[in-house]
């Protein structure tokens, strides 16, 4: 029984094997993204750039037809462009971050869903903002792959100077010229993910597994490398119910994938024992934590 | 004794603005100077623009022999984000950013050096707590062990003991008093005058001008304290823009 569920949809078909590790390596590259993005409270941000990546993507498509490479350059030329000009209008201008990013993003997506609803079908439009997760081929496994990698890596070197501008940004900048130099790379690793993201999850959906995992492990751990990892974990077994439970129920996967780290998040809400509601409603069960 | 700084004709101000207009002073090296001032007198603003951070309207800030990375600073108390998860020895340990930089490791003489900060700032055992479950003036000592691991020899404080309690205020009084045994140069904004006059051999008093300058007992005099007021109280209305106000 337990067999049939779990092992063998992926014993048997191999593009469940493929959607699984695809969802693994978005979970290991983009979910530690997510956590730093939640910990500098632009969870949001993560949600507008998401928006942002929609009309490169659909540049590409108008280019190439259905492409990978012209896609994701198209992604992330659009994604590092408003990124870009939202820091720019900050810097220059009396606008808030929130409010130049916002005014930016809008502008991409109304162009972003111009260009997909004039020129192409509405199957089109569903695979740039739904993803395929189910139809992942070769070349898109290798650049999931490449992009957790880099991403990684990335995040490894940065490290330090990102935990810094997160905590305390002013003494990062006292004692270093690396500030900016660190925020713009970041926005570049969240383009990258959340392009990344789009073509198994979609662009609406690639952001939930960046933020819902995250925000979970907030709940069960209360320092930084343990809630990557936890959030890490999180997604990686968020993908696998989802997909398990799209085989068997014949739910849209992505979708699917998101509930999953949804229902983590609401577990973790309410059970967590690093601030949790039912560590605040009974806090002297939880003090030895 | 030489100068650790010299102010000449500095103003500093906010988007054309000014905060501070003219100062004119020195700084001696190995000095422990308190800044006071009534509100709005550009006590913050003088250690921003001593911190290279806010580049003066006009005049200048000599340094001297001491370069950028010869200052710490520590702004006021609002600028850490204390609900981020990490350790107090970690943030303590990143007063050792100009020796590890960004991306070089710790090592085991750097871990010494950390845990006899955090000792001499009286946080043994709060090493691996998270910094949210410190109070304000626990915060303020972690923040302390983190500028003496800086090892700077000019130190600027910003308000150091605001919402702080009476203990930690004497025990970080003794980190203050141990920098200048140590020969370092320490520019302290304060508001409490029976502090400055127990701890602070020379004060700066400002009210966006200099009003006086000089040893405490000398500049914390009842006339100067009503001449600071007048003055904040006349510039309190429609502000100066730079131009007009040359004219």
């Amino acid at each position: 029984m337990m067999w049939e569920f779990l092992i063998q949809p992926l014993a048997d078909f191999s593009f469940m094997r493929r959607a699984l590790l695809g969802c693994i390596a978005i979970s290991v590259g983009a979910t530690p993204v997510g956590v730093f993005l939640m910990l500098r409270r632009m969870s949001l941000t993560g949600d507008a750039m998401a928006h942002a990546i929609l009309p490169g993507a659909a540049v590409g498509f108008l280019i190439a037809g259905l492409s990978l490479g012209a896609m994701t350059v198209g992604g992330l030329i659009a994604g590092m462009t408003v990124a870009l000009l939202a820091g720019f209008v900050t810097r220059v201008t009396a606008l808030r971050e929130d409010a130049s990013l916002a005014a930016f993003y809008l502008i991409s997506l109304a162009v972003g869903v111009l260009i997909v609803s004039t020129r192409g079908s509405n199957v089109d439009l569903m695979h740039v903002l739904f993803g395929t997760v189910l139809a992942l081929d070769d070349d898109a496994m290798i650049l999931l792959c490449s992009i957790a990698s880099i991403s990684v890596f990335a995040l490894a070197v940065l490290y330090r100077p990102l935990v810094l501008e997160c905590a305390d940004p002013q003494f990062l900048r006292s004692v270093s010229r690396l500030s900016a130099m660190t925020h713009f790379a970041f926005l570049a690793l969240v383009v990258l993910n959340l392009v990344a993201g789009f073509h198994a999850l979609g662009t609406l959906m690639a952001v939930g597994i960046m933020i819902l995992p995250a925000a979970a492990a907030r709940f069960w751990v209360p320092s930084i490398g343990a809630m990557i990892t936890v959030s890490v974990a999180i997604a990686i077994l968020s993908s696998l119910s989802g997909l398990l439970l799209s085989y068997h129920f014949s739910l849209p996967s992505g979708p699917a994938i998101i509930l999953g780290a949804g229902f983590a998040y609401v577990l973790s809400l309410v059970f967590g024992p690093v601030g949790g509601l039912a560590a605040r409603a009974f806090p002297s069960r939880y003090l030895e934590t | 004794m030489s100068n650790a700084l010299e102010f000449r004709d500095l103003t500093l101000g906010y988007d054309r603005h000014p905060a501070v207009l003219s100062l004119c002073g020195t700084i001696a090296e190995g000095s422990l100077t308190a800044v006071v001032g009534p509100n709005g007198a550009g006590k913050s603003t003088v250690l921003k623009g001593v911190t290279g951070n806010l580049r003066p309207i006009a005049g200048q800030i000599d340094f001297g022999e001491l370069s950028r990375d010869d200052i710490a600073y520590l702004p006021q108390q609002s600028e850490v984000d204390r609900s981020f998860p990490i350790a107090v020895a970690d943030l303590v340990a990143m007063g050792l950013w100009r020796e590890i930089g960004g991306f070089s490791g710790l090592r085991a003489a750097h871990r010494v050096r950390v845990a006899a900060a955090i000792s001499s700032v009286g946080l043994e055992g709060f090493e691996k707590r998270p910094i949210g479950t410190l109070s304000g003036g626990q915060i303020q000592r972690a923040l302390f062990a983190r500028l003496l691991l800086q090892d700077a020899r000019l130190v600027l404080l910003d308000e150091p003991f605001t919402a702080v309690d009476m203990k930690t205020v004497a025990d970080l009084l003794g980190v203050i008093r141990r920098w200048h045994g140590e020969g370092r140069t320490v520019l302290a904004v304060l508001h409490d005058f029976d502090t400055v006059r127990a701890h602070f051999p020379r004060t700066l008093m400002l009210a966006r001008e200099l009003v006086a300058h000089g040893p405490t007992s000398q500049v914390l005099t009842a006339e100067n304290q009503f001449r600071a007021r007048q003055m904040c109280e006349a510039c309190s209305g429609p502000p100066h823009t730079c131009g007009r106000h040359a004219a």
